[in-house]
């Protein structure tokens, strides 16, 4: 199927999400969209899908324009969507979510299961998608609900595939499945539209890459074109990829984690055992898929949740008995993974969250009641150090953007001498100017003697940054590796292979391998 | 550093890295249930068994005057109490020392249960030596006081699996009872009273639909405010009209219990399930139904996926607020009906506030059944027994007199064991209570 966007606007408001967008997909192309986050990459696949109708501009689909009410007129045209956030009925079985709204019947509205299986067995071996079409979805992993995801929208006889961020919540093993799906979907004739913040699967991926900038496009690449050239053209002026840092000049040891383990309420164990330590100036980067108890670590680290067993220590005291206010007073930094709801309060100005674990000690805070000036120009000085857009201190924190919020908790957070820096996913939903600059302040907090806890599920960040590593699965350390190690390596280590047991992967057996 | 090596790859037993964490729970389940049960057997042995009178107790299986053979059966009350109390404890016994699984855990429980009840209903015999106890009495009462209850629950089923939650199941059947007295009154013919009886309930859901839908009023608010309203609007025309003229307003006939053929003749079962008025066989005939329907239709696929993620339903074109006011306005109409149950279909007149609590009873079985019909079918049974068993036991001479203010606390405090202890962790439909909103 061919798709031709031409001129497409929308406003929204004074703002303009889509400015005079102009875009092929060739049938059989496998067509990227290249944007940072609020680029308007998502408005315009909303106005492909039917969600959103545009100001200005024509949908022409084989050269013949059409216009969608709904998602409903989108997808009878045969455009499928594969969101971000899976469109999934958890409790209902595969099969059952794929049948869904389009359910074979027999006699009077019974549902005809055994056909509906049938479709599904036969679609997965034709495109190579393989699920279990009797598992709860609920059971599944994140890259097996994927595939049921895309098998739903081929069940819907879609030859046109649009894709939005699919690789944010896949291991590297996944995306690399996914790759080998795409692929094949390209070969059969199905158009593929790959939206993306992500350069090295972009240019690993697409036949054409078309970037987009502030709602317009900037222009058009060839997958050949260098990483380097997309990501100024992503950002508008040149980026630096890779971060420069010195060899690291570890200290003393600073943390101390013994036989750490966590067990949840209902008595499934989220950390297992887990023993490292991090000296001052280096930087100790635990990797993992989403989900393997890194978050659980971070949150034991600074005392919101208690170690079932197991000891930590920080210079040489033990966390064991201290509240969580006491351990950041002993000089540890937070950076939580979800900042809106762990690292900010988004009600409040920016001033206010600048000062949210100081404002009870001077000189914030003089004979229990707050010195207004003193935190205003604190605040002021802060956000011209980190560049916080807009910079205005008594704006509400939650109305700034994704980067310009992580500025803030870490301008909070590394404004106070610090022994040990615990971040967790800095970079998450930030565009590549921001990561950049995260990625500088967290060296240059490494050089200053601090040692770093870094946790993330991004693998360029990881071999980035980390000065050592590890890898975490299901809540426990499955190997320590040097740092420039290959990513492949990696990549199986947090699919949960040992390196020395490749072999016992088999590449195709997703009915038993993708069932957590 | 430790853990090196990795053990177990993803591929074999997947569930092995939780399975065996999930030991200390579960241990603890074991032993506080496995106490729970030793704790009631002993009980069971003490109270029933060795507070027993001498002499024989009689249970009575067969309905009285009916023409059929009696059927009784003769047993020593105090060596039942002993035995039936020694059969739980060894169960509890067995749950402490081994543990059942949970599947077979469940029947465990109904025979704890039964075995209690019958140790109960010999205790309760031997107070009055040579008199029989009905036991055919007490579980016809049982299904009578338990149809209005299914009834309601279906109706809580239909409306909560599509995503809204319905506490208003009180003031729907409140409505249908007024309605049904009034109507087959006037009418002169109970039908009328029945059909109009699904029209008030399908409005009073109606009324539900729009506010909780359209309007996105929180569920929980909206539904006290429409029990209150039924509550008002039915006293108040029972005091307008059925109080100051009885004959015209409220005199409905109680419907007419009709026997099926054959299956009516079956020994105990006949009697007890296949004599009886249209409304019960109504009843039968809707169990079935939504039970099938919900599990096995594009409507039931549809209606709980709609209840589950409605943004994924929508997404593939089904049209979540269409099918959420069909299943409300069908719960106000089954609703309906469990009140023309109470007015016509059991006393024969309409009495201000006659629904009594049983709406929220109902609302209970809905959660204590987990959300499926079958389930609270067995849920409304058991209120329905309990409530049952506090009519027999004011009716016959036991060994000590229990106050009866206590025994008719008991459907209440075995729908609050039932709902607090029993069903533990349920999982409601997940969007339960969200209103939803296009885009």
């Amino acid at each position: 199927m061919k798709l031709e966007l031409r001129t497409i606007t929308k406003r929204f408001g004074s703002v303009t999400a889509n400015d005079r967008i102009d875009l092929v997909v060739e049938p059989g192309e496998i067509h990227a969209l290249l944007g940072e986050n609020g680029a308007g990459k998502s408005t315009l696949m909303n106005i492909l899908y039917g969600l959103h109708r545009p100001d200005e501009g024509q949908i022409l689909i084989d050269d013949a324009p059409v216009s969608f009410g709904g998602p409903g007129d989108a997808k009878a045209a045969g455009i499928g969507m594969v969101h971000q956030h899976f469109m999934l009925v958890p409790v209902f079985t595969v099969t059952e979510n794929v049948m869904l709204g389009h359910e074979p019947t027999k006699g009077l509205a019974f549902l005809d299961r055994r056909r509906a299986r049938r479709r599904v067995t036969e679609i997965s071996h034709r495109f190579g998608l393989e699920v279990p079409p009797d598992a709860v979805v609920a059971d599944l992993s994140v890259g097996v609900r994927q595939r049921v995801e895309i098998l739903k929208a081929l069940s819907h006889d879609a030859r046109l595939l649009v894709l939005d961020e699919p690789t944010a919540v896949l291991s590297p093993q996944e995306t690399e499945q996914l790759i080998n799906v795409i692929r094949t979907l390209r070969d059969a004739g199905t158009s593929i539209v790959f939206i993306s913040h992500k350069l090295r699967e972009v240019c690993r991926i697409a036949d054409r890459i078309t970037v987009i900038r502030r709602g317009a496009v900037v222009g058009t690449a060839d997958p050949s074109a260098s990483e380097g050239e997309l990501a100024s053209m992503m950002v508008g002026r040149p980026v630096r990829l890779t971060v420069d840092k010195v060899p690291a000049e570890p200290g003393e040891v600073v943390l101390d984690v013994r036989g750490l383990s966590l067990v949840g309420d209902d008595g499934v164990v989220l950390v297992d055992d887990l023993t490292f330590s991090v000296r001052g100036g280096e930087i100790f980067a635990i990797a993992g898929v989403q989900g393997n108890g890194q978050t659980e670590v971070t949150e034991a680290l600074v005392g919101l949740v208690k170690p079932t067993t197991g000891s930590i220590s920080v210079a040489g005291r033990d966390l064991g008995p201290l509240s969580t206010g006491e351990i950041l007073d002993l000089g540890v930094g937070y950076v939580p993974e979800d900042r809106l709801r762990d690292g900010l309060v988004g009600d409040f100005s920016v001033a206010e969250n600048l000062v949210l674990d100081l404002y009870d000690k001077p000189p914030f805070a003089r004979s229990g009641a707050l010195d207004l000036a003193r935190i205003e120009a604190d605040a002021t000085a802060r956000v011209r150090e980190f560049d916080i857009r807009p910079p205005e201190t008594t704006r509400a924190a939650g109305t700034l953007s994704g980067g310009n919020q992580q500025k803030i908790v870490l301008a909070r957070e590394l404004s106070r001498p610090l022994k040990l820096l615990i971040i967790a996913q800095p970079t998450r939903g930030l565009d590549v100017g921001s990561m950049e600059f995260v990625h500088r302040r967290i060296v240059a907090e490494r050089d200053r003697g601090t040692a770093v806890v870094l946790v993330s599920t991004e693998l360029d960040e990881v071999l980035g940054l980390a000065d050592r590593m590890v890898v975490m699965y299901r809540g426990r350390i499955a190997g320590e590796v040097p740092a420039g190690a290959p990513a492949e390596r990696i990549g199986l280590l947090m699919a949960g292979s040992a390196p020395d047991d490749q072999a016992a992967v088999p590449p195709g057996d997703v009915a038993s391998a993708g069932v957590r | 550093m430790t853990g090196h090596t990795v053990t177990d790859t993803p591929h074999d037993h997947p569930a092995a890295a939780r399975g065996t964490a999930g030991v200390p729970a579960s241990a603890r389940r074991r032993v506080l249930s496995g106490v729970a049960v030793i704790v009631t057997g002993l009980v069971c042995a003490l109270a029933w068994g060795l507070g027993a009178h001498a002499g024989d107790a009689v249970l009575r299986l067969s309905a009285v005057g009916d023409g059929s053979p009696i059927l009784q059966i003769r047993v020593p009350g105090r060596q039942a109490g002993l035995v039936l109390g020694a059969v739980i404890t060894l169960l509890g016994a067995w749950q402490l020392a081994r543990g059942f699984s949970r599947r077979a855990m469940r029947a465990v429980s109904a025979v704890v249960v039964g075995c209690f009840v019958l140790a109960f209903l010999c205790w309760a015999g031997t107070g009055q030596p040579g008199t029989p106890v009905s036991v055919f009495g007490l579980l016809q009462q049982s299904i009578f006081a338990a149809i209005p209850l299914i009834l309601g629950a279906l109706a809580g089923i239909l409306c909560e699996r599509s995503g809204v939650i319905n506490v208003a199941i009180e003031g729907q059947m409140l409505t249908g009872a007024f309605t049904a007295a009034l109507a087959a009154t006037m009418a002169q013919h109970a039908g009328a009273g029945i059909v109009l009886a699904l029209l008030a309930g399908g409005l009073m859901g109606l009324l539900l639909a729009v506010f909780a839908i359209r309007y996105a009023v929180n569920q929980i608010v909206l539904g006290v405010v429409l029990n209150l309203f039924a509550l008002g609007l039915t006293s108040f025309g029972f005091d307008l009209l059925m109080q100051r003229d009885p004959d015209a307003y409220n005199n409905p006939s109680v419907l007419a219990p009709l026997k099926i053929p054959l299956l009516g003749d079956i020994p105990l079962l006949g009697p007890l399930l296949f004599d009886a008025n249209i409304l019960v066989y109504i009843t039968y005939v809707l169990i079935i139904g939504v039970q099938v329907s919900l599990f096995h239709t594009r409507w039931g696929l549809r209606t709980r996926a709609v209840g589950e993620h409605p943004k994924a339903a929508d997404s593939v074109g089904v049209k979540v607020r269409a099918t959420r006011y069909r299943n409300v306005i069908l719960g106000g109409l089954v609703a309906g009906l469990g009140g023309a149950f109470l007015s016509i279909g059991a006393v024969g007149a309409f009495g201000a506030g006659m629904s009594n609590g049983k709406g929220f009873i109902a609302l209970a079985a809905v959660i204590f059944g987990r959300w499926s019909p079958r389930g609270a079918v067995g849920a409304a049974l058991l209120f329905g027994f309990a409530d049952a068993l506090q009519t027999l036991s004011s009716a016959i001479t036991m060994p000590v007199t229990i106050p009866s203010a206590f025994l008719s606390m008991l459907p209440y405090l075995v729908t609050f064991l039932a709902v607090a202890g029993l069903v533990g962790h349920v999982r409601a439909p997940a969007a339960g209570g969200v209103p939803y909103m296009k885009g």
